[in-house]
């Protein structure tokens, strides 16, 4: 763990892999560019696209999902209350996803050994972000704007613009996963 | 006996749901500050730093403290004397929790049906627990209860042999499968007899007690402190990233119970323990 890393991890989405694969389980860094949001009913819908054999609306390759459904947002403002939700939901159809390219998602909690052993297969990474923190998570989202879905509400898919987004890596592209080092260091 | 219009209520709930969702109580609020400063984690005092940041964010600018706005629970302690006019009393809940969600930028989180899951797009209906009690008057209690650590609460129907060791069991095996799902630091809510439905209800319920005082009953009071103990050396800390803060406060709350049975409720929140009461 670097813990102590003086030097700010500051990394740019869409991915590239050299940037990724040198990430740790337990590095703090700050995510700067576009990445998209997607939750349970997006990704259900995303799902379903792919049995039908119809294209996605979004493509996955190299970029980042974050399990996130915002509160409206108020006058003026990019976007409303923006923090991470529970990961394990998504489960189900993460392998899927990472195959066809997806290299990073965000989100908080755990995730199922299909999820580790596709990441580490496909070499990407799982962030969190601090759960309920929205607020603050809010002030890093620059733009936001709904690309597909639209009729889901808070569940459709959005672009966001980025700006020095903070995220611990939880499991690295190794499939070294913080929550359980922590748990043993302990 | 005393007339109150129910529009008075639909008011006052309107106004609760967005307090609660933009401030924590000052109980709550203390809490994190002790934690900041007893974090022994580097990365869990970042943690918590960040938590900090984020409520004072939210209350300046009026943004909700998590995103996760919950489902509405209510609880609604009725005196006897009290006759509503001007309409229904569920209606009028309802209303408020419509407007306050609707008005206040709050999150729309709740779905009609839970297999067709469409929206509602209003947040309604409400979770409404009514008492009623002696008297004229009127208490509200507005928990908006969100469902990352709402996924994570149990039902534990123990056996009376099981006893004090098997209650603690239960909510430890809660707590770790909880883990950073929850949100840590958590405030676990415990419900012990009753039944069925009435130990999760007084779990939940127990979350809304201020966390700083313990329960009257004293053997209860060593339970919460315990427990609470032992939940902390599980090393799952701020957001589950490791730490000495996994947990704020456990409250526990019993009820007589049936001769065969130890119901043990197990209701998880996360360090958002979100609640504000009137009385009216």
């Amino acid at each position: 763990m670097n813990e102590n890393k003086s030097e700010k991890i500051i990394i740019n989405a869409p991915f590239t892999e050299g940037e990724i694969s040198n990430l740790k389980a337990g590095d703090y860094v700050y995510i700067t560019g576009t990445i998209y949001t997607a939750r349970d009913a997006a990704h259900k819908r995303m799902y379903e696209a792919l049995e039908k054999g119809e294209k996605l609306p979004i493509t996955l390759e190299n970029n980042v999902i974050y399990y996130m459904g915002p509160s409206p947002a108020r006058e003026g403002r990019p976007i409303g209350s923006a923090g991470p939700t529970t990961a394990s939901r998504m489960d189900k159809y993460t392998p899927r996803m990472l195959d066809l390219g997806l290299k990073g998602m965000i989100g908080k909690g755990k995730r199922s050994e299909e999820v580790r052993s596709a990441i580490i297969r496909k070499k990407a990474v799982y962030f969190a972000a601090v759960g309920g923190a929205g607020a603050l998570l809010s002030k890093c989202i620059r733009k936001s704007e709904v690309i597909a879905y639209d009729d889901l509400g808070t569940e459709a898919i959005r672009k966001l613009e980025v700006a020095d987004f903070p995220a611990i890596v939880v499991i690295d592209s190794k499939g070294n996963n913080l929550y359980e080092m922590v748990l043993e260091k302990g | 006996m005393r007339e109150i219009e129910v529009k008075i209520i639909t008011d006052n709930i309107k106004e609760m749901c967005i307090e609660a969702n933009h401030f924590l109580s000052d109980d709550m609020k203390q809490c994190l500050e002790n934690a900041v400063k007893n974090e022994k984690s580097v990365l869990g005092k970042k943690v918590l730093n960040s938590l900090e940041e984020n409520l004072k964010i939210a209350g300046e600018d009026m943004i909700p403290i998590c995103q996760d706005t919950g489902m509405a629970i209510i609880f609604i302690k009725v005196g006897q004397e009290v006759h509503f006019t001007g309409g229904g009393l569920e209606e009028a809940i309802n209303e408020g929790v419509r407007r306050g969600y609707v008005d206040g930028y709050l999150r729309k989180s709740v779905v009609k049906d839970p297999l067709i899951r469409e929206n509602t797009k209003d947040n309604t209906p409400a979770i409404i627990h009514y008492e009623i009690v002696e008297g004229d008057k009127v208490t509200i209690t507005m928990a908006p209860k969100g469902f990352g650590s709402e996924n994570m609460s149990r039902v534990f129907m123990l056996k009376p042999a099981d006893g004090i060791e098997g209650v603690k069991n239960a909510v430890l095996t809660a707590v770790k499968d909880a883990g950073p799902n929850a949100c840590p630091p958590m405030v676990v809510g415990v419900g012990i007899g009753g039944d069925f439905e009435k130990c999760a209800i007084l779990a939940k319920k127990a979350l809304t007690r201020n966390v700083n005082v313990h329960s009257q009953i004293l053997y209860v009071k060593d339970l919460e402190i315990e427990l609470l103990n032992r939940i902390n050396q599980l090393s799952i800390g701020p957001g589950g990233l490791g730490g000495t803060n996994t947990a704020f406060a456990v409250n526990i709350e019993t009820y007589p119970t049936h001769i065969a049975g130890l119901p043990v409720g197990v209701n998880i929140c996360c360090h958002v323990n979100r609640h504000v009461t009137r009385e009216l």
